[in-house]
C-alpha cells in the first residue's frame, strides 16, 4: 500500500517560511494570496497500514509544532 | 572526572567540546552506533548536523544506539549537556522539553550574544553567579526554542529555564528570550549557544569555561 502522510506546522506557531512565501508571491505579481504555511510530504509503501499514525508520532511529524495528516492509503 | 562527547555523522563541534572538557578533566569520544558510555561521569551531545538534519533537526539522531544508552545514563541521574544540535537532540529525544524551530529571520545567525544564568543550580551552572552574563557565541538556523504555554509556566515554576538571552540579544525568536532549560531532575541542560567556542580567551571570551568546570566540580564532590 501506498502512504502519503502531509505535515504542516500547528496552527498558531510562527512559519517565518510561509510568510516569505505569502512576501514573494506579490513581488512576482500574483495578488490575493494570504495565509501561506509550508509542510513537507512524505511518501511510502507500507505493508500495515495501521501503523502508519504511530510511525506519525514517533518519527515523521514533532506533534508538539506540527499536525499531521495522512492523505491516502492506496 | 572523564567527559564523554559523542559524535554522529554530520557532527562539527565534536573537537571544540573535547578541548573544552580537557581544560577541565580527560575526554572521549562516543562513536554513534556504540553503546558503550566507556564509564564517562558527564556526557556531551555538541553541535553540527546529525544525519544531515534529515527530516527534522535531531529527528534520527535520537535513535541512535548511543542516544539508547545516554538516554538511560541520563534517566539514572547522569549530568548530560546538550549543545546546538545536541539540545535539538536531546528535545526530540523527549529529554528535554519543547522544540527548536526555524529562526524568526529564516536566517544561519553566527554571533556572538550575551546570556544570563538564570539557574545556577544545574550541573552546568554550579559554580556560575546566579545573574551572571555569559559572552558565548551561537551558530544556527533552526534556534527558536519553543513550548506551550502550560508548559513553560510549569518550567519557569520549576527552575527548569537555565539561560536567556540577555534583553535585546534574542537572536532567534525564542521564546521568553530562552536560551537553554533543563530537565525536571536539573541533570539534563540544553542550550543553543555554544560554550565550547568560548573557552579560551584567544577567541574573544572564555565565558563559557564555567559550564565543564562546573560539571568537574560536581564530580570532584561525588
Amino acid at each position: 500500500m501506498r502512504a502519503r502522510v502531509l505535515i504542516r506546522p500547528k496552527e498558531g506557531i510562527l512559519d517565518p517560511q510561509g510568510q516569505a512565501v505569502e512576501r514573494a508571491l506579490p513581488a512576482l505579481g500574483f495578488d490575493g494570496v494570504a495565509n501561506v504555511h509550508v509542510g513537507r510530504l512524505v511518501e511510502f509503501d507500507v505493508v500495515d497500514a495501521s501503523q502508519v499514525p504511530e510511525m506519525c508520532e514517533r518519527l515523521l511529524a514533532n506533534p508538539l509544532i506540527e499536525d499531521y495528516e495522512v492523505l491516502t492509503v492506496e | 572526572m572523564k567527559f564523554g562527547v559523542v559524535r554522529f555523522p554530520g557532527s562539527c563541534d565534536e573537537v571544540d567540546a573535547v578541548l573544552a572538557c580537557e581544560q577541565q578533566g580527560e575526554a572521549e569520544i562516543l562513536w554513534h552506533g556504540d553503546r558503550d558510555l566507556k564509564g564517562v561521569d558527564a556526557v556531551v551531545v555538541p553541535g553540527g548536523f546529525s544525519y544531515g538534519d534529515y527530516l527534522r533537526v535531531g529527528a534520527i539522531a535520537q535513535f541512535s544506539p548511543v542516544m539508547e544508552s545516554v538516554a538511560e545514563f541520563a534517566r539514572d541521574g547522569g549530568p548530560v549537556l546538550g549543545i546546538c544540535n545536541g539540545f535539538q537532540v536531546l528535545c526530540e529525544a523527549g529529554l528535554l522539553p519543547g522544540a527548536l524551530l526555524p529562526n524568526t529571520e529564516l536566517r544561519f545567525l553566527c554571533r556572538q550574544v550575551d546570556v544570563e544564568v538564570v539557574n545556577a543550580g544545574t550541573p552546568f551552572t554550579s559554580v556560575c553567579e546566579q545573574g551572571q552574563v555569559l559572552s558565548i557565541p551561537v551558530k544556527h538556523t533552526t534556534g527558536r526554542y519553543y513550548a506551550p504555554d502550560d508548559t513553560l509556566a510549569e518550567m519557569e515554576a520549576a527552575g527548569q529555564v537555565v539561560f536567556r538571552y540577555v534583553e535585546s540579544w534574542n537572536p532567534n525568536g525564542s521564546v521568553r528570550d530562552i536560551a537553554g532549560v533543563s530537565n525536571r531532575a536539573g541533570n539534563v541542560v540544553g542550550l543553543m549557544p555554544h560554550p565550547e567556542h568560548a573557552v579560551d580567551p584567544l577567541t574573544g571570551s572564555a565565558d563559557g569555561a564555567c559550564l565543564f568546570a562546573s560539571a568537574a566540580a560536581r564530580a570532584v564532590a561525588a
